[in-house]
């Protein structure tokens, strides 16, 4: 007699829900897992496992807080408080004009003046994930391919992917140059696409660049614009560490690039897209707050449309619409941000140095590229992942390896700074410094 | 002003000659005729809402220039743009967005507008709001960067949160649907993913159920939106399964089963159904038996359920909810296929809140949706004021049973004024809409008499209420009219709008 085995078929799911392209299956998770087994914690558990893979921005923290403070109606709603009942029922995927006007405002800050945004161009997103997906699904179809200059940020992968069925090609850049995006790889990137039979939407740069820390020069910028034109393609400029320069004047916009050339403007204005978020500038990721900027009228309509699936909420926007329109607050807060986060930067590099460890040169951003080859045992992928593994295990430092943000050369690493106390800081140059040490004796014995 | 959001959806995916082709091209002939018609400038005396601009695709571009820009796909600038932009970016063409759309234009109001266009096509509940902002005020006295000693503060909820929402929203959720079903069912907190809205929800079980050229059943008449949130990005098809009034409108399983068979025949493979109860635009509640019978079905066919369940706080009506959580057994190997989605944007009016949740058995739907979610998360500080909310379960149970009691008070006021017209409904006990039978007052029984019917209602008689054929119904003349956000006072001047036009 058959046992009650169940043959009927399980019911399926699609090859979305089945794809690996969320990434977390990638080894690089052994590096949070063991974060999460073991955090460090100054008092109760010191010799625990120091998150360094985590690009957030915590030293300008006590300027918000001190800034709800002196302004609670920023955040909460008391007994008449304008409009509770539009805020409840709030879902125009325009956007709160306040919250749209602020976040221009505060947009024009961070470039010094040097670029104007029209805050009927702002579309919102919960979040620059969503807002990377949102293009992507606008500016290319199934199969057609992004170009990303190489080292990029991991979580492309996913978010250009996954949903979507864009494929991407890598720009790859090297060290010679300090990995600066060139013509010459840009061409190389579009004739890899092209002989792979992938039609190239776009180009996707991520300005300041994570995981380089370090600014675009204009000069790129305009080399930059002048390929998507003669390739009659898009440009996608994700610029969520704008806010994060170490000084104002070294970040150059896209955005300034046109407006200085309006001659050329025409040839350019319909391909270029910003991406901006409150998360990495204002240490408010927990709030989902993103932006496409599109200087495309058809792109900026539909991207709008699309928001439905991802808005953001009008308490949230209220809130914010406060803070960022308090012009002479954000000057100060960006300010002080660009400054704390410089000296981190100086304080990492020298403590660096001190172990002898290179960094490429860098002016911006919540991290440091740093150069381990000379650490490595081979001078390869499986060597660099071999250190990785002692990072993450004996030195209990949670760092992102070169290869997961596909690094074309082996032994560079993403180590964040912005996300901890100077002393939980130290703490890790120490345990580097100690390590370096020890391999130095080791070679020496 | 509240506003809505204006989006549009290309009415497709009909299936069959006669659906697919013929009745879209008369419906969309004699949209151009009604396009042309009242195609003219914004009043210049209507109070301007505090929000920009109505109409999102006409405000962008100008009139005279929308069309030829818009009719060629990527034609504005020389580098293209995806597939899916040229069917978005037309100008609104379902029925449901031109009447949004129309009344914004001309918004009513007792004072400022009163000749204005009254608004009953828009699903939303103003009843109770005092309630809330009442709440808000007693509650929310403290600043956020307090902290109010619970770790609640800034610190908390400033950094990166699981995508998929804070543990304790979670169970606030679960709590609250759990209380919504009169504890017939005790939702797990750890079987939910929070999305941004109920909108991303379902779209986001689109794409872990189903590929793209895949289709989900659909009984008519059903929610405009699902035309818009369901296939644009996801590229899956609504293959509509039609409901009759003499079922009340209840799905029938031999339609199903012939829709599914055709499906079939055309090489479309459907991979779920889509329901949504209680319903909209009907206001019906489904049976325990209708609910039993579609699970079979969903069995049989090796198919998944997506329950839409975002009014089941919302009954007026002495019946009593059914969710499909309650018909599964502990044991029962059909879960996998079950999927619901709720949401706070119906039962408690917070739809600018933007909280949603999937509600699954599957494990593996789980986990992809957790990871999804990252595209569509909720505020923390949103997430926070929830918690405290749906935690105070006086509150909650005390707004609910006012809800309740105030929706039905303005449901039996507003077919009151029906009956006086002549007018017949549907029978519903949920939702904030009635699904009204207009065809006494079509001139010819037909969506052509309907679509003539919807321009005189929402052009002469200034009344804006959504005509089913924009809902997918198969029989003319039905209009949902939302009434949740009437006044006592206003019932009366709706009902002689359609007196005027019925007489005349």
């Amino acid at each position: 007699m058959a046992i009650g085995i169940d043959l009927v078929p399980s019911v399926q799911l699609s090859r979305v829900a089945e794809s690996e392209k969320h990434g977390e299956n990638s080894p690089y998770f052994a590096g949070w897992k063991a974060y999460d087994e073991d955090p460090y914690h100054e008092v109760e558990n010191p010799s625990g496992v120091i998150q360094m893979g985590l690009a957030e921005n915590q030293v300008s923290f006590d300027l918000l807080e001190d800034y709800l403070e002196k302004h609670p109606e920023a955040s909460i709603w008391g007994k008449g408080a304008l409009g509770f009942r539009e805020k409840a029922l709030f879902q125009d995927y325009h956007g709160l004009l306040s919250f749209r006007k602020a976040m221009t405002s505060f947009m024009e800050q961070i470039r010094g003046g040097r670029a104007k945004f029209d805050s009927e161009r702002i579309v919102l997103t919960a979040g620059a994930t969503a807002a990377n997906e949102l293009l992507t699904f606008i500016l290319a179809n199934p199969g057609d391919a992004l170009l990303v200059p190489t080292p990029y940020y991991p979580g492309f992968d996913r978010d250009l992917r996954w949903r979507t069925g864009v494929r991407i090609v890598p720009i790859i850049c090297n060290s010679s140059n300090n990995f600066q995006i060139t013509p010459q790889v840009l061409e190389a990137a579009y004739e890899n696409a092209e002989s792979l039979n992938l039609r190239v939407r776009g180009v996707l740069i991520t300005n300041p660049s994570n995981p380089l820390g370090a600014t675009i020069q204009r000069q790129v910028l305009e080399e930059i614009l002048d390929f998507v034109a003669r390739k009659n393609i898009h440009l996608v400029s994700d610029e969520i560490y704008s806010g994060s320069a170490f000084s104002s004047s070294e970040f150059v916009s896209v955005a300034e690039v046109l407006e200085s050339r309006p001659d050329r403007h025409h040839r350019y204005r319909d391909r270029v897209h910003i991406v901006y978020s409150l998360s990495k500038d204002l240490g408010l990721p927990g709030f989902r707050v993103g932006t496409i900027y599109s200087y495309n009228d058809k792109v900026v309509a539909t991207a709008r449309r699309m928001s439905s699936f991802t808005l953001i909420s009008s308490q949230t926007q209220h809130l914010l619409a406060c803070m960022l329109s308090d012009t002479e607050f954000t000057s100060r807060y960006i300010e002080t941000n660009r400054a704390r986060l410089k000296k981190r930067y100086g304080i990492i590099v020298e403590g660096l140095e001190k172990a002898g460890i290179e960094c490429l040169g860098g002016n911006a951003g919540l991290f440091c590229w740093m150069n381990l080859s000379p650490l490595l045992e081979n001078l390869d992928r499986e060597g660099e992942l071999e250190l990785w593994k002692t990072l993450v295990y004996e030195l209990k430092l949670n760092i992102s390896p070169g290869s997961s943000c596909h690094c074309s050369e082996p032994g560079w690493f993403r180590v964040c700074f912005a996300n901890m106390s100077e002393h939980t800081l130290e703490v890790a140059l120490a345990r580097i410094q100690k390590y370096v040490e020890q391999r130095m004796n080791a070679v020496i014995i | 002003m509240r506003l809505i959001v204006p989006l549009q959806g290309v009415v497709q995916g009909r299936g069959g000659l006669l659906m697919g082709s013929l009745i879209p091209c008369t419906l969309f002939y004699f949209l151009q005729l009604y396009l042309k018609r009242h195609r003219s400038p914004k009043p210049p005396s209507a109070p301007l809402s505090p929000y920009p601009s109505p109409s999102p695709n006409l405000s962008e571009l100008p009139r005279s220039a929308s069309r030829s820009n818009l009719s060629s796909r990527g034609s504005i600038s020389p580098a293209r743009i995806s597939n899916r932009v040229s069917s978005i970016a037309r100008p609104n063409s379902s029925l449901y967005y031109v009447g949004l759309d129309r009344s914004l234009e001309d918004p009513y109001d007792r004072l400022d507008n009163p000749e204005g266009i009254i608004q009953l096509g828009l699903s939303e509940n103003t009843l109770c709001l005092d309630l809330i902002d009442e709440w808000m005020s007693e509650n929310l006295n403290s600043s956020l960067s307090e902290g109010d000693g619970d770790e609640f503060g800034l610190a908390r909820l400033a950094t990166y949160q699981p995508f998929d929402g804070l543990m304790e929203l979670k169970v606030a959720m679960a709590g609250f649907m759990s209380q919504i079903v009169g504890d017939r069912v005790s939702f797990d907190p750890s079987q939910m993913v929070i999305t941004s809205g109920a909108t991303p929800a379902v779209e986001m079980l689109c794409f872990c159920l189903a590929d793209q050229g895949n289709a989900f059943l659909v009984p008519t008449p059903y929610y405009p939106g699902f035309d818009r949130d369901m296939i644009w990005r996801t590229g899956v098809e609504l293959i509509p399964v039609h409901c009759r009034s003499t079922d009340n409108f209840t799905p029938s399983i031999t339609a199903l089963d012939q829709a599914f068979n055709q499906a079939k025949k055309r090489g479309i493979r459907v991979r779920g159904i889509l329901i949504c109860n209680p319903s909209n635009p009907v206001g019906n509640i489904l049976l325990r038996e209708t609910l039993y019978s579609l699970l079979d079905f969903a069995r049989e066919k090796n198919i998944h359920i997506i329950s839409d369940e975002i009014y089941a706080g919302s009954i007026h009506g002495n019946e009593e909810f059914v969710s499909m959580a309650e018909i599964l057994g502990e044991e029962d190997t059909d879960k996998e296929r079950v999927h619901i989605v709720y949401g706070l944007s119906k039962d408690l009016s917070v739809s600018g809140f933007r909280v949603g949740c999937i509600y699954s058995f599957n494990e593996n739907i789980l986990a992809a949706s957790k990871r999804l979610a990252r595209f569509c998360s909720v505020s923390s500080l949103t997430q926070r004021l929830l918690v405290s909310l749906l935690s105070d379960s006086r509150f909650i149970t005390r707004y609910l049973e006012t809800n309740r009691r105030r929706i039905r008070e303005v449901y039996d006021m507003f077919v009151g004024g029906l009956r006086q017209l002549g007018v017949k409904w549907a029978e519903g006990s949920a939702g904030f809409y009635c699904w009204v039978d207009m065809s006494g007052l079509i001139r010819s029984y037909s969506e052509k008499g309907e679509l003539e019917l919807f321009d005189k209602l929402l052009n002469v008689a200034k009344i804006n209420m959504t005509p089913g054929s924009a809902c997918h119904c198969i029989e003319p003349g039905w209009f949902r009219c939302c009434f949740a956000t009437l006044t006592p006072e206003d019932i009366p001047i709706v009902m002689e709008r359609i007196r005027r036009i019925a007489d005349g």
